[in-house]
């Protein structure tokens, strides 16, 4: 059986215990991505973009609530089940790259290589194949200390889709570049999502990027609020 | 196996990682280092003095002693007593007359060549048939004493650790003037610590009339000691009691093995120290990698990898220091000479015994240290959270 869609939340409530407080981020938020979507969310600081790709990625656990995953149930998995399950299913892109200071590029890309069993020629030829997709072959052997920060995004990109996961997060991934640059990565994840079908969330404050995406939404307060049909007109 | 290729990945990552943390990581290799190099001077000083002693004693000679005296400073025996002990049942007989070495000894003043303070050394009364029952008895140079002379042999521990026993001096203890005709060896024992010269010519010199100390006599291969003591106990003008030569200085040995307690107390004392700088170290080490962990555990990295990898950091840099250590213990310690007080006060020349069983045991500190120190730490690692991934800063 497959599924129109690659996420559905429902009723989803997330809440903070600091101390006596309670901090109530989400509150019965309903939100469904399809198979496919490249969806920008946009909102002001604070509104829970952040925690609301954690619980998309399996970092972070939702209070209540449904997140069905491909079909699936994936709320209530412990937290060895989701680690397994983020390594098969989702990849991560940081805003400050994330990227392993002492390894190079190659070593870099390869790590989420490592949890499957692929042989080390096996390995290196994906990690290969993935450096030549963000045009950065030649730099396989550099040491993140001599690369500009496009360069390292485009390795983070690498590290991302080199186990081939259907689910691309993104956390401001343009948020420490220039314009250029980043108008580079965000082609970049167009073709991604374009050419090989990657499914992808992108939080970000710049309205320029997420006309990157196929759909924006805008979070306020733990909800949705619908600017889709205004940012249309005025596009 | 991904358990493996992915723990080892996060192994690699933090040990090359270290120079991010050169000053805090060498300052855990140093207290590890010191703490074992510490442990192991004091235990390589008590093994050294239990195997000089140790090895001074034979099985096959009973030695006997004033009952009740520990030592042989504050025993006597009766000429009388020496005949009667001679005629105890397995002792080993030339001939026809029983192997038996009657001995004296005093004390005389040396001056130490390490300190030039002045240090008893025990002067040794003695029969040529004394100096058969030495095992390993070895003249190094000169000769012997000639008998009912004021002539002495020096044994090389003294020629080592005391001034002015050089073969063919003079040497003066209160009125009495002595000629040192000779250096004898006995393979590195106790007796190597002593003088020795005629046993008549002490017992005139120091108006002891035809009284000695102790006794020591050759047993038959079938002696029975229990026969022996009650030969002694049988016969009311013996008061000596009997041990073997072996027992003996086996206890002597033990002397010092409140040094082997002591430095074991006092490195253990210091292993806590050294715990906490490296528990520092550690946990510095982890919130200096937090933002890593947190990645390679959203990449999907198991909680055991993140464990492991902080694990095997603090082992590593335990273990280099423990290795260091042992090998400074070594160069600094092993066969190292000392002199210290032996059971009669008397200086015993000794040096330092390093073994590798005691390497291994420095080594093992430092692994404990090294566990312990990486254990909260690595559990610290392993619980830090994934979101910490996504927080601002590079
Ligand atoms: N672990 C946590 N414990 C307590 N409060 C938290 C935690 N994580 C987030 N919050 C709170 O939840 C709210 C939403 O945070 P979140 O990081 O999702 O915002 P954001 O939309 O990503 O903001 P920004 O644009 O600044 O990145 C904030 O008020 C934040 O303080
Ligand atoms: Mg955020």
């Amino acid at each position: 059986m497959t599924h129109e869609n690659l996420f559905i939340l429902k009723n989803l409530s997330k809440r903070f215990v600091k101390g006596k407080e309670t901090i109530s981020i989400f509150d019965g938020l309903d939100m469904t991505i399809p198979k496919g979507d490249f969806l920008a969310i946009m909102g002001p600081s604070g509104s829970g973009k952040t925690t609301l790709l954690n619980l998309l990625g399996g970092v972070d656990q939702p209070t209540g609530g449904e997140v069905i995953f491909d079909g699936e149930r994936v709320d209530s998995l412990s937290e060895s089940q989701l680690t397994k399950w983020r390594a098969n299913n989702i990849g991560f892109i940081f805003q400050f790259y994330n990227l392993m200071p002492m390894l190079n590029a190659e070593r870099n890309v390869e790590l989420p290589l490592l949890l499957t069993n692929l042989s080390s020629k096996e390995r290196m030829q994906r990690v290969h194949t993935a450096l030549k997709l963000v045009g950065l072959e030649d730099r396989a052997k550099h040491m993140p200390s001599e690369m500009s920060g496009g360069q390292l995004q485009r390795v983070a990109i690498a590290r991302a889709v080199v186990s081939d996961p259907k689910l691309l997060l993104c956390d401001e991934p343009t948020g420490d570049l220039d314009r250029q640059t980043a108008d580079e990565i965000l082609q970049m994840l167009q073709l991604l999502n374009r050419d090989f079908g990657k499914t992808i969330v992108m939080v970000t404050h710049d309205p320029a990027a997420a006309r990157y995406a196929s759909r924006t939404l805008h979070l306020d307060k733990g909800q949705f609020v619908e600017k889709e049909q205004l940012m249309e007109k005025s596009a | 196996m991904s358990i493996f290729s992915q723990s080892w990945a996060v192994i690699v990552m933090n040990i090359r990682s270290l120079p991010r943390r050169l000053w805090m990581s060498l300052a855990m290799v140093l207290a590890s280092a010191v703490v074992v190099a510490v442990l192991l001077a004091f235990l390589a000083m008590a093994k050294g003095f239990e195997v000089t002693l140790q090895s001074a004693g034979a099985k096959d000679v009973a030695f006997f002693l004033r009952t009740g005296s520990a030592a042989e400073l504050n025993s006597s025996v009766t000429r009388d007593q020496v005949n009667l002990i001679a005629e105890a049942p397995g002792i080993a007989r030339s001939g026809n007359s029983p192997i038996v070495s009657p001995e004296l000894y005093v004390i005389v003043d040396g001056i130490k060549k390490s300190s030039l303070t002045e240090a008893n050394i025990p002067l040794r009364g003695l029969d040529p048939q004394g100096v058969e029952l030495r095992q390993n008895f070895t003249l190094v140079a000169g000769r012997m004493f000639a008998p009912g002379t004021d002539e002495l042999i020096v044994g090389e521990g003294i020629l080592r650790e005391f001034n002015g026993f050089d073969l063919g001096s003079e040497v003066r203890f209160g009125k009495y003037k002595w000629k040192v005709v000779g250096v004898f060896s006995t393979g590195g024992n106790v007796f190597e610590s002593e003088l020795w010269a005629d046993a008549k010519v002490i017992q005139s010199l120091y108006n002891r009339g035809s009284t000695y100390q102790s006794v020591r006599a050759k047993l038959t291969p079938d002696a029975d000691l229990e026969a022996i003591k009650a030969y002694l106990e049988n016969d009311p003008r013996i008061t000596q009691e009997v041990q073997t030569e072996e027992a003996y200085f086996a206890a002597q040995g033990k002397s010092l093995s409140y040094m082997a307690i002591f430095g074991r107390v006092i490195s253990s004392v210091m292993a806590f120290g050294a715990l906490a700088g490296a528990l520092n170290t550690m946990y510095t080490s982890v919130a200096d990698r937090a933002k890593e962990i947190a990645t390679l555990r959203a990449i999907g990295f198991s909680h055991f990898s993140a464990f492991v990898g902080t694990m095997a950091e603090a082992l590593v840099l335990a273990l280099i220091g423990g290795i260091v250590g042992a090998l400074s213990a070594f160069a600094l310690f092993d066969g190292m000479n000392a002199s210290t007080l032996g059971g009669s006060f008397t200086q015993v020349v000794f040096s330092f015994e390093m073994s590798p069983e005691l390497v291994l045991q420095g080594v093992y500190l430092s692994l404990i240290i090294g566990f312990v120190s990486g254990f909260f730490p690595a559990w610290r690692a392993a619980s830090v959270p994934v979101a910490v991934a996504f927080q601002g800063g590079r």
